[in-house]
């Protein structure tokens, strides 16, 4: 992992990628121990600064940061730093002048966690983690998802993954608001990054408005799609896409585009279904799926922590070998 | 020398308030050193050195937001007359977004007060609506009758069709002419840079170019039903170039403008989320600058005006979303048209096809906007005994890096930090008094 940042998927690449991915292997069995705690991370300072709401996200980076042994502060606050009367350059300078070698950043804005990462390259140079921008990147998100499939694929299926392209030849379906979706932007650079075919399902009003350069298909058929599909990622729906006039109802987004327990007979036998959180049963997923063994919804969660300690590892770490 | 006549080499002499001789220069073309006036001067003359250069009317800017009153921390007439100043521009429209808004006599009659002594003549532009607010016509015969010739929402466009009939008609009967900001709010919505291929992959909201061209098509409708003047501002889009192109040959009343930054700049520079990048209308596609450049040749678009809206460092170092749109303008506004539209850097218009002269880059910053804004006889010319001594002169060879502290205005949100530039603005001369010399400001 080079730079000082993860700011997007594009800042790793393929290698990069695989690098997370293994060191997030020996994570998740520091997970395991009795105390799941090293010291990798011993004396330095993590801050978790998050302008929207986020409490997974949040507790996630935090547990992540507390199990490498590294301080966490926590900073919480309106998306609109006008609204207070300070400018978010002041916000960030203030908390970097109590200490801080990485700022976990999470913003209603796209854009923010790069903002954030120019003013503190003047500043010290404390390291920025993209803890999701606005419709723009959630890397982390799209890392777990990753380690998620290779894993899960290996457990279930006993499928080796092909490094460094583990999800080479994988057929994965992203279903929903891609339009507003930070978690579909990473996850279409890191699974095609990978190796993946990926198609997107959504109706028009949810994709973006250009797909030029994006390596995807369309299709706004999912009953079509679902049989020949290893993966089936679902996006959460919100209520406010309604009143914005992007859909007509709910029901009717169910209805075409929800994984209902009858689509998901569809599925093939070797097909997992994901879900970034947080589901809305009955919506996007039908409770009976999201409980059913085809989903990795709550592996997902757990493989986070992981992921991020090993994220947290590659940027603030000394090099030297993971302690006991 | 260049005016709306022509070219020729000349002396001009100055008296009072106005131009009392022009005539065959004694030092052709020449750098001559100071001291030593043309033959032709009287004893005792100041003697303005314009050796390399062009003299040319004062520039005409037709959208300039000084601010005042209401944003004296953004910037001052007096501040933002001083940078009109310097970038050669002896009037400006001053657009009516204040607090209080310039909707009525009261805020005209302050305005004009403020701007007694300042750097270049301050014409206020008045409000469509109260308070900008889009709902009823703000008193224009009242406005009118201290002077004021255009009205505009700038910042925000008519939203309600049957307001902005209503506002071309009574504006018509007054002599006035309706400038409209462009953008439709609905599909505008809450996006912050261009909408297309850049802003699906930044994840930032959009403005469409449709936004602009759906209420471009509207006004242009209006304008034919009602008969009265129109003027667009700042076109951005091609569609938009188009529509205007196709207005004007069948004879519809309409002028329209565009910014230095929408001849310079595309939405590429929004790549890295650097907020000062962030203006209403946004930066366009590289299609989009073609378009505009090819607009400004062929007559389509009449006037490039600044949009010179300054804001201060805070109201920038905020999320993009939450970010002011506007950059300043007035100091570069030659320059980077020069740049964009003369010689080899000029648009193209085709193989072999050279970029325009600096005459029709003055008929696009002095005399065609300043007909626009009803200031032909003050402003743009052209240059004979008798008329107003309002001047500048152009060193089209000096090149200069824009170095953001330097700037006269009290704002620092120029896009063309630390760029290199060439021309610039040598002597600005208003009302026979010269206000810049070589490039310092004499108030």
């Amino acid at each position: 992992m080079s730079g000082r940042h993860l700011l997007g998927i594009t800042d790793l690449g393929v290698d990069g990628i695989d690098e997370v991915m293994r060191l997030a292997d020996t994570f998740v069995e520091v997970g395991r121990r009795p105390i799941p705690r090293v010291p990798a991370l011993r004396g330095k300072t993590v801050v978790s600064t998050f302008f929207e709401d986020s409490t997974r996200t949040r507790l996630s980076f935090e547990a992540a940061a507390k199990r490498l042994s590294a301080d966490v502060m926590t900073f919480t606050g309106s998306s609109s730093s006008l609204n207070k009367g300070e400018s978010l350059r002041d916000t960030v300078l203030t908390i970097a002048a109590m200490g801080a070698d990485a700022f976990v950043v999470r913003h209603g804005c796209a854009g923010v966690p790069a903002q954030v990462a120019g003013w503190l390259d003047q500043a010290g140079g404390a390291s920025v983690l993209n803890a999701g921008d606005g419709a723009h990147e959630h890397p982390t998100q799209a890392l777990l998802d990753c380690f998620t499939i290779s894993r899960e694929r290996e457990a279930r299926f006993g499928a080796r993954p092909a490094r460094p392209g583990v999800l080479r030849g994988l057929r994965v379906a992203i279903v929903g608001d891609i339009r507003h979706s930070r978690v579909a932007r990473s996850n279409v650079l890191a699974f095609s990054a990978l190796g993946a075919e990926i198609s997107l399902v959504a109706p028009a009003t949810l994709l973006p408005p250009s797909l030029a350069g994006w390596p995807v298909e369309v299709s706004h058929d999912i009953d079509a799609l679902l049989p020949k599909c290893d993966v089936v990622y679902l996006l959460r729906l919100q209520n406010e896409r309604m009143t914005e006039q992007f859909l007509p109802t709910l029901r009717e987004y169910t209805a075409t585009y929800g994984l209902t327990a009858e689509r998901a007979r569809l599925l093939g036998p070797s097909t997992i279904v994901m879900h970034p959180g947080p589901i809305r049963r009955g919506i996007e997923i039908a409770a009976e799926v999201a409980d059913s063994p085809v989903s990795v919804i709550t592996t997902q969660v757990a493989n986070g922590v992981a992921v991020r300690m090993a994220v947290l590892y590659l940027l603030l770490g000394s090099g030297a070998p993971i302690g006991a | 020398m260049v005016d709306s006549t022509g070219s020729r080499v000349a002396d001009v002499l100055v008296r009072g308030e106005v131009i009392v001789s022009v005539e065959p220069s004694t030092r052709t073309g020449t750098r001559a050193g100071t001291g030593t006036g043309p033959s032709g001067a009287p004893a005792g003359a100041m003697v303005l050195d314009a050796g390399g250069c062009v003299v040319a009317p004062g520039l005409v800017d037709l959208h300039a937001h000084l601010r005042e009153p209401g944003a004296e921390e953004a910037e001052t007439i007096e501040s933002g007359s001083r940078a009109a100043a310097l970038g050669g521009y002896t009037a400006v429209v001053a657009m009516p977004n204040t607090e209080p808004c310039t909707d009525s006599a009261a805020v005209v009659r302050h305005v004009l007060h403020l701007a007694k002594g300042a750097c270049c003549d301050v014409h206020p532009a008045g409000a469509i609506t109260v308070g900008r607010q889009g709902r009823a016509l703000a008193p224009m015969a009242e406005m009118v009758a201290l002077g004021v010739r255009i009205f505009t929402d700038d910042g925000a466009g008519v939203q309600d069709a049957a307001l902005m009939r209503r506002a071309l008609e009574y504006a018509s009967d007054l002599g006035a002419i309706i400038a409209d900001h462009c953008e439709e709010a609905s599909l505008a919505g809450l996006g912050c840079m261009n909408e297309g291929d850049l802003s699906s992959l930044l994840g930032l909201p959009g403005r469409p170019a449709v936004s602009e061209e759906v209420m471009v098509l509207r006004d242009l409708a209006l304008a034919r039903l009602t008969g009265a003047r129109l003027h667009l501002l700042h076109l951005s889009t091609a569609g938009a170039v188009a529509a205007v192109r196709l207005a004007k040959a069948a004879g519809t009343n309409v002028t329209a403008e565009a910014t230095p930054h929408h001849l310079a700049l595309t939405e590429d520079a929004l790549a890295t989320y650097d907020t000062v990048f962030k203006v209403n209308p946004p930066l366009r596609s590289a299609a989009d600058v073609a378009a505009l450049r090819q607009g400004l040749c062929d007559g389509t678009i009449d006037a490039v005006a600044t949009d010179h809206a300054p804001h201060p460092p805070e109201a920038k170092q905020v999320a993009f979303c939450d970010a002011a749109p506007g950059m300043i303008g007035l100091e570069t506004s030659l320059a980077v048209v020069l740049g964009a539209l003369v010689g080899a850097d000029g648009p193209g218009l085709g193989d072999g096809e050279p970029g325009m002269t600096i005459e029709r880059v003055l008929a696009l910053m002095s005399w065609q906007p300043a007909r626009i804004a009803g200031l032909s006889g003050a402003h743009g010319g052209p240059l004979v005994p008798g008329a107003p001594a309002n001047l500048c002169v152009i060193d089209p060879a000096r090149s200069w890096t824009v170095v953001p502290a330097a700037l006269a205005s009290h704002s620092r949100n120029t896009p063309f930090a630390g760029l290199a530039l060439r021309g610039k603005v040598r002597h600005t001369v208003l009302a026979g008094e010269p206000v810049v010399i070589a490039e310092e400001a004499q108030r």
